[in-house]
């Protein structure tokens, strides 16, 4: 039997992990959730924003001013990403849905051998004055690193989640997913609306790749990895759903951290993969699903 | 009938070659070539004809790898005998899958896949008996004659297999399940109210694409004398065998012929002389280049070009 | 006798309640018309009732037996058949080809009769002559029809035309009404959603108006013309 001092710990060190995974899928809760874009590429953007925090990071910034001073740099990529997206594949209409795929894929590895020429497979990390060092509990330790990332998710999510809902340029990004016609019908652009949004979503993956650095060390082939987890939490959450991805990212971390406690690291890597196509064979739609 | 004769040829040319004199490089460098050919030719059959992309080709192909290393270490099982066994399993595994995520919409398939080798991949890094993490070092059995080497007879096997599987493309491409797929592919609402029984017909391609590619899986122990799991289950393959068909055109079985004997034989120049790396990138940068500039692939490029 | 018998159907959406216990009942070779403002449930019906959506609630009864449990390609199979209201061809293959699938998985016809009996319909249709036309060159008028001949080459008991005209100019509209007639006269039951309404009083026998997933008025073209909740339902309250 499981001793219930471990299997509590198991369960903290999920809550701050699944917060973790919560704040690296959001951007994908947007860019796939909201405008249906089949953004595989999605995680190895965020691990290339590991990498540029690692760069700017080098300069001596701490890796959370990094994350957030390389947002707006990342916004604009995004933009470019999207307008090329649009111009190429979704204004063709079903017949491009192949491709656009197709293209994305192919944008992950670019991006990921990219990576590999420019740093090598070599893992990196940074360095703060949070990382290495845990808060004591009691009997539990609960690593600094964590505590930021948990910290830095919630101001995330609660960021985004408030922009959606209560700016005018939230709440058209939230039309256009529902309904574009009318939204056209209102005389706004749909495409720059959408354009806008996946320039968040980018510049939001800029801070992804800060935490995922603080949180342990990065490889370029990790977006691989992550394609499940993102995935699975944002399908768990539910299409579109912000508050969904923080519930779905909980139930991830904390079935990740149990697996882990109970049955090794050899099984973790499944774990989102799997809780991904238990999603989609009992309820597609998610917790939360438009 | 003018397809059999030359497909009958081609097998003879091989075995003609198997049996001559040529560099023994050759062989291990076309094995790899001809087994690209059953990956796309496999994958464009769903992927090409029915539009439903499939990124986990490494499930299918490493699972029917480690299948045929069971046969061989449980049972001796001789060669044709794992790649059936093989071939039942990465059908299995495509009905599985299909069942599970073909209602649902393309992407969510495609991510499923994903899923899968994942899982896969886990699952033999924590099973002892086929090596675990570490894998398995194979002793390959007696080379049957008349032929010089293993790999020899493996290129004439794998030639046969890629003949078998674009045989099997081409049925389905011009028979009444090519149209309906195709149906599918263009408007799947569509085809369902024109009578098209949709899932069933997106089930038929997934579970025969999964069925060839785990043959192609079968004979790759035996070539390397070995298997691991990070290799067998890589996301390589998935985009190997994706970018092949889209490169050579995915209409058409001839299209993913043309892709892989490109593509792979690129592969094959660019791993030994500059890097695996570099090899990886190229395949990236052609199937963006493709997909963006070429998107009926090299078989459209020429029609168009003789069109005018 | 009653071709088509609609006992009570419920569809909803989330909270979003589509269709409301809607019921009716379709004559065999009937000219009926289905009228309604936007998001009043006319297309969730047919999809309904072509099988695209699962109703909640509720039966659906064609030719005396119950198909709200059939998935789509087998109520085709059956006799029913639509036309998409946004063209939906299959856009790599020609004209003819596209009449081929139903040809083949509808009527399951050789090649040589499907070909000779899509040639017959696009005949009818006025689109012989692009009939080894990619489908994806079409112009609109030419699309719809093409709805239409894809619809019939699935030899159908029932044809749902859904809004087949919309967009579409005076000379085109009439050109579409003209077919829907010939069909109706080789006793083809047919339903039409239109929302050009002289097109539906023209064309219908009997008229039914939905609103927000009711059925509010049920009648002749001339009733339903005169009735003030449908003019209240179609200019606002």
């Amino acid at each position: 039997m499981i001793s219930g001092e471990l299997l509590f710990e198991a369960v903290l060190f999920g809550v701050l992990l699944g917060c973790f995974y919560a704040a690296v899928s959001i951007g994908l809760s947007v860019s796939f959730g909201l405008l249906d874009v089949p953004h595989v590429a999605h995680p190895a953007l965020m691990v290339f924003g590991s990498y540029c925090t690692y760069i700017v990071a080098s300069y001596g910034i701490d890796p959370i001013v990094a994350g957030v001073l390389l947002m707006p740099v990342f916004f604009l990529l995004g933009i470019v990403v999207y307008r090329f997206y649009y111009e190429t594949f979704e204004k063709r209409g079903t017949e491009a849905a192949v491709r656009g795929l197709a293209f994305f894929f192919g944008l992950a590895f670019i991006i990921e051998v990219g990576l590999i020429l420019v740093f090598g497979v070599d893992q990196r990390t940074v360095e703060a004055a949070y990382i290495g060092a845990s808060l004591e509990l009691g009997e539990y330790r609960l690593p600094y690193r964590m505590l930021v990332a948990f910290g830095v998710a919630l101001v995330l999510t609660a960021t985004l989640t408030l922009y959606l809902s209560k700016t005018f340029t939230g709440r058209a990004i939230k039309a256009v997913a529902q309904d574009e016609p009318a939204l056209r019908l209102m005389g706004a652009n749909p495409v720059r609306i959408k354009q806008w949004a996946f320039g968040i979503a980018t510049g939001v993956s800029a801070l992804a790749g800060a935490m995922l650095i603080i949180v342990g060390p990065v490889e370029p082939a990790m977006d691989r990895l992550y394609i499940g987890r993102t995935f699975c939490v944002v399908v768990l959450a539910g299409l579109g759903s912000m508050t969904g991805t923080l519930a779905a990212g909980l139930i991830l971390g904390i079935a990740e951290s149990i697996v882990l406690m109970m049955f090794g690291a050899s099984w973790a890597p499944a774990v989102a993969f799997g809780l991904l196509l238990i999603v989609l064979g009992i309820r597609p739609q998610g917790l939360f699903g438009r | 009938m003018k397809y059999w004769i030359g497909a009958v040829v081609l097998f003879l040319v091989a075995l003609g070659l198997a049996l001559s004199g040529v560099n023994e490089y050759f062989f291990y460098a076309a094995y790899i070539v001809l087994t690209f050919v059953v990956l796309a030719t496999a994958w464009n059959i769903l992927g090409g004809y029915a539009g439903y992309v499939n990124f986990g080709t490494g499930a299918f192909f490493g699972l029917g790898s480690y299948s045929a290393v069971v046969l061989f270490k449980a049972l001796e099982a001789p060669l044709a005998v794992q790649i059936v066994a093989a071939a039942l399993v990465g059908g299995a595994l495509g009905f599985g899958v299909g069942m599970l995520t073909l209602r649902l919409r393309g992407i969510f398939f495609a991510i499923a896949t994903v899923a899968i080798l994942f899982i896969c991949e886990t699952l033999m890094v924590n099973w002892r008996y086929v090596g675990g993490a570490t894998g398995l070092q194979l002793l390959r059995p007696e080379v049957i004659q008349p032929f010089a080497s293993y790999t020899r007879m493996l290129f004439v096997v794998m030639a046969l297999l890629a003949i078998i599987a674009v045989s099997v493309a081409r049925y389905v491409q011009i028979s009444w399940i090519g149209r309906g797929l195709r149906a599918i592919r263009d408007s799947e609402e569509a085809a369902e109210c024109s009578g098209v029984p949709t899932l069933r017909l997106k089930l038929f391609a997934c579970t025969v694409s999964g069925a060839l590619m785990g043959a192609a899986g079968a004979p790759m122990p035996m070539y390397l004398s070995f298997i691991e799991p990070a290799s067998s289950f890589s996301l390589n393959w998935g985009v190997s065998a994706l970018a092949m068909p889209m490169i050579g055109g995915t209409a058409h079985w001839f299209g993913p012929v043309v892709g892989a004997l490109l593509l792979g034989s690129i592969q094959q120049i660019v791993t030994v002389t500059i890097s695996n790396e570099i090899n990886v990138l190229v395949v990236g940068v052609l199937l963006v280049l493709f997909v963006v500039l070429a998107p009926d692939g090299v078989l459209g490029l020429f029609r168009k070009f003789f069109r005018k | 006798m009653s071709l088509l018998r609609v006992e009570k159907l419920s569809k909803h959406f989330g909270g979003f309640t589509a269709l409301d216990g809607v019921s009716l009942e379709i004559a065999q070779g009937e000219r009926f018309g289905l009228i309604g403002p936007n998001g009043s449930g006319k297309t969730t019906l047919i999809n309904c009732i072509s099988g695209a959506l699962r109703n909640d609630s509720g039966n659906i009864v064609f030719e005396g037996r119950e198909v709200s449990g059939l998935p789509a390609y087998q109520r085709t199979r059956r006799g029913i058949a639509r036309s998409f209201q946004i063209p939906r061809p299959f856009h790599t293959m020609t004209v003819l080809e596209n009449l081929l699938v139903p040809a083949a998985y509808v009527v399951h016809l050789p090649e040589a009769e499907g070909m000779a009996e899509s040639m017959k319909i696009l005949g009818l249709m006025g689109l012989a002559e692009k009939a080894h036309t990619l489908a994806s060159q079409l112009s609109q008028v030419e699309l719809r029809k093409l709805e239409l001949a894809r619809a019939m080459a699935a030899r159908p008991r029932l044809l749902i035309s859904d809004e087949a005209m919309a967009g579409l100019a005076g000379a085109e509209v009439d050109e579409v009404l003209k077919i829907l007639f010939e069909l109706n006269a080789t006793g083809i039951t047919i339903i039409m959603i239109e929302h050009i309404m002289q097109a539906v009083m023209r064309f219908s026998q009997r008229v039914v108006c939905l609103d927000a997933g009711k059925i509010i008025c049920e009648g002749t073209p001339a009733a339903i013309v005169q009735n003030p909740e449908v003019q209240k339902a179609y200019l606002g309250a």
